[in-house]
């Protein structure tokens, strides 16, 4: 999808205004612009069987990922989920390795191991995407109290949806996380379905930042839509954990595009409700924004979404022509030596 | 020398191993005020301070999860959970992340990290909290599994399992927690995966796990006043398995029996009968034997266990039938 074309639906504009330089503004509507083509693109190579097992689309989620990783240090934690490509890139993951492993080949970032469920990279703090929902938050908690052990004044963060919020790990985890006072920020991203049962059905409280009231530590639900105002509150809620002040939930409201994953006929909800959604689309809401400020041009914008998709489909090109894993390989690492 | 029983020997262990190494911690219920629910933690929370020693909610998951990302990030975690039983509350984080982490990243992350746990079994404490697990984890890859018989064997095992770099769970066995033995005071260390051969012998192998390893120890004494000497060997630990002891074992006997407080179907004394098999087939006389409690859950009641569980006089009858 064009950001350009759909300029016309951005109804909302970001906000909440203040002053977020102009050269960071431009970094992440880049990143925002990698992970929409990166997605774009590994949708299109799946739907072409170019590689096995599922994509997790993170189509429409850009803001969240970019936001909270943008208010993070190199030796901040992250643990993320299933639908995890959006952190990666946002915290600084190289994309060919990224695209690579994806495609389960020999130079995937995991050798192959992991696909499309699996990255990390110990020098970004990216501690691992998970196949289970709910099966990060625990060891994000780790993570965290590692900080507090070394008196640093790093923070973790666990990214994960709404469905992992009735998992009894994220319970467990915010309980712990709050009488601890862990430097931890649990993120909630809110794209109303989890898997295919929207969260109306599984959940009578609408805000999962609701919840936080119920272990004494904040909550804040914020439009995950407006980069912007994801990075407020990312920005906020990591100077309070960095200063000791302990952990935080918050609740990105947003949208995945795609369904649950690549193929999933979304039967289960409308397509005026998906219009609705692209409306307020992250990518458009930022490309307006930067305009109406001046602070870009538009044929400038154009040429950045035109890089990063010559970026996203050389990186495909490697994956394509890169090798299978030997599967020898598989019989090493099972234990440190 | 130093008399020291089986609970103090963990302690000492966890103790000089946290005072050498800072990344060591201990997490887990009741664990730094209490000084343990059994006491197996007792003086650590004085010597080490609240930050290192740490009592957690109670919140199985969350406790392992704790020691898997602190692992991932340069710290050597003690996790307790208290029975091993209570592992059903916290079985993905032990098998979907920290046994997973090394080999899905290919080494990009180590999983330095114990979880101490308890079995009680035979000690009348019923359902959910007398049962002999240890094969749920020794079927997972990227799992150490530890299971020691004594005081020293807990001491030395438990100070090798802090520094390993892989997951390892320990396994202390809690009507063992009193039993003493003389332990030297200078430093040693026991290596996983290395059998110990607690009595030995030429006519029956006998390879027994924890509280068995006692009441086939009783039995040798019996069956040496009727001529028969078995050679009783205690894995130590279960996960990697020292099947080399016990194949040079049955080479010399000819004749194997395996007895565990586990039960049969898929657990350890059917996997040390089939490497026998696999190693040693044709120098058995007669088919590898195996003694466990029937494949029942554990009732409370008086009795019950003693009907239950293998004891000196049906190890002592298996081994007169084997040698019939």
């Amino acid at each position: 999808m064009s950001p350009r074309k759909q300029t016309a639906g951005a109804k909302t504009p970001v906000g909440p205004v203040r002053t977020v330089e102009p050269g960071h503004i431009f970094q992440m509507y880049r990143k925002m612009l990698e992970i929409r083509e990166c997605e774009d693109q590994l949708n299109t190579a799946f739907s072409k069987n170019l590689f096995p097992g599922y994509i997790h689309s993170y189509l429409g989620q850009e803001a969240c990922a970019v936001g909270v990783c943008s208010a993070l240090r190199d030796d901040d934690y992250i643990v993320t989920t299933h639908r995890g490509r959006g952190h990666y890139l946002a915290k600084g993951m190289a994309l060919t390795p990224m695209i690579c492993e994806m495609f389960g080949k020999a130079n995937g970032i995991c050798g192959g191991r992991g696909g499309e469920m699996h990255a990390a990279d110990p020098a970004l703090g990216i501690l691992g995407g998970n196949g289970i929902v709910g099966g990060g938050i625990p060891y994000a908690t780790g993570a965290a109290y590692s900080a507090v052990l070394n008196g640093s004044d790093q923070v973790a963060v666990a990214f994960f949806g709404e469905g992992a919020s009735n998992q009894g790990s994220f319970h467990e985890a915010m309980n712990l996380a709050a009488a601890w006072n862990l430097p931890l920020l649990f993120v909630c991203e809110n794209n109303l379905y989890a898997e295919m049962t929207p969260f109306s059905a599984s959940s009578r409280q609408v805000d999962v930042a609701r919840r936080a009231e119920g272990y004494g530590i904040p909550g804040e639900v914020v439009d995950g839509n407006d980069v912007l105002a994801v990075y407020a509150a990312a920005e906020a809620a990591v100077a309070r954990a960095r200063s000791g002040a302990g952990p935080t939930l918050l609740e990105l409201k947003t949208y995945r595009y795609g369904g649950h994953f690549q193929g999933d006929p979304c039967h289960y909800r409308t397509r005026e409700e998906e219009a609705e959604w692209r409306a307020r689309d992250p990518l458009i809401r930022l490309h307006a924004h930067i305009l109406s400020q001046n602070l870009s041009s538009e044929s400038e914008l154009d040429s950045w979404r035109e890089d990063q998709k010559a970026q996203v489909a050389a990186a495909i090109e490697v994956a394509l022509s890169s090798p299978d894993p030997d599967p020898n390989e598989a019989l090493s690492f099972v234990y440190a030596s | 020398m130093t008399m020291k029983n089986y609970c103090w020997a963990l302690i000492d262990a966890i103790n000089e191993e946290m005072a050498r190494d800072p990344d060591v911690f201990l997490a887990g219920e009741d664990v730094a005020a209490a000084g343990g629910a059994f006491g197996g933690s007792r003086g650590l929370l004085a010597a080490h301070g609240p930050l290192r020693v740490r009592d957690t909610p109670i919140s199985e998951e969350v406790i392992v999860g704790l020691g898997v990302g602190a692992a991932m990030t340069g710290k050597r975690p003690i996790v307790e959970i208290m029975f091993m039983d209570f592992f059903g509350l916290c079985m993905d984080q032990i098998v979907n992340q920290a046994a997973k982490m090394h080999y899905l990243y290919q080494g990009a992350f180590k999983m330095p990290m114990v979880i101490r746990t308890m079995t009680a079994v035979e000690m009348g404490i019923g359902p959910h909290h007398s049962q002999s697990l240890e094969a749920w984890v020794g079927h997972v890859p990227g799992l150490k599994v530890v299971m020691p018989s004594t005081p020293r064997d807990a001491k030395g095992l438990m100070k090798s399992a802090i520094r390993d770099d892989n997951p390892v769970v320990f396994i202390e066995n809690l009507a063992l927690h009193k039993i003493k033995e003389d332990i030297e005071d200078e430093e040693f260390l026991i290596p996983l995966g290395k059998a110990d051969i607690k009595r030995a012998g030429r006519d029956v192998t006998v390879v027994a796990t924890g509280l068995m390893v006692h009441k086939a120890l009783a039995a040798a004494e019996i069956l040496s006043q009727e001529g028969i000497e078995i050679e009783v060997i205690d894995p130590r630990t279960i996960s990697p398995l020292d099947v080399d002891t016990i194949v040079a074992s049955v080479r010399k006997t000819n004749r194997a029996l395996v007895v565990t407080s586990a039960h049969k179907p898929f657990g350890l004394a059917s996997e040390v009968a089939a490497q026998i098999m696999d190693h040693a087939f044709y120098d058995l006389d007669v088919p590898v034997a195996r003694l466990t409690p029937p494949f029942t859950p554990q009732p409370f009641g008086k009795g019950f266990e003693a009907f239950l569980h293998p004891d000196k006089a049906s190890i002592v009858a298996a081994v007169r039938e084997l040698m019939a």
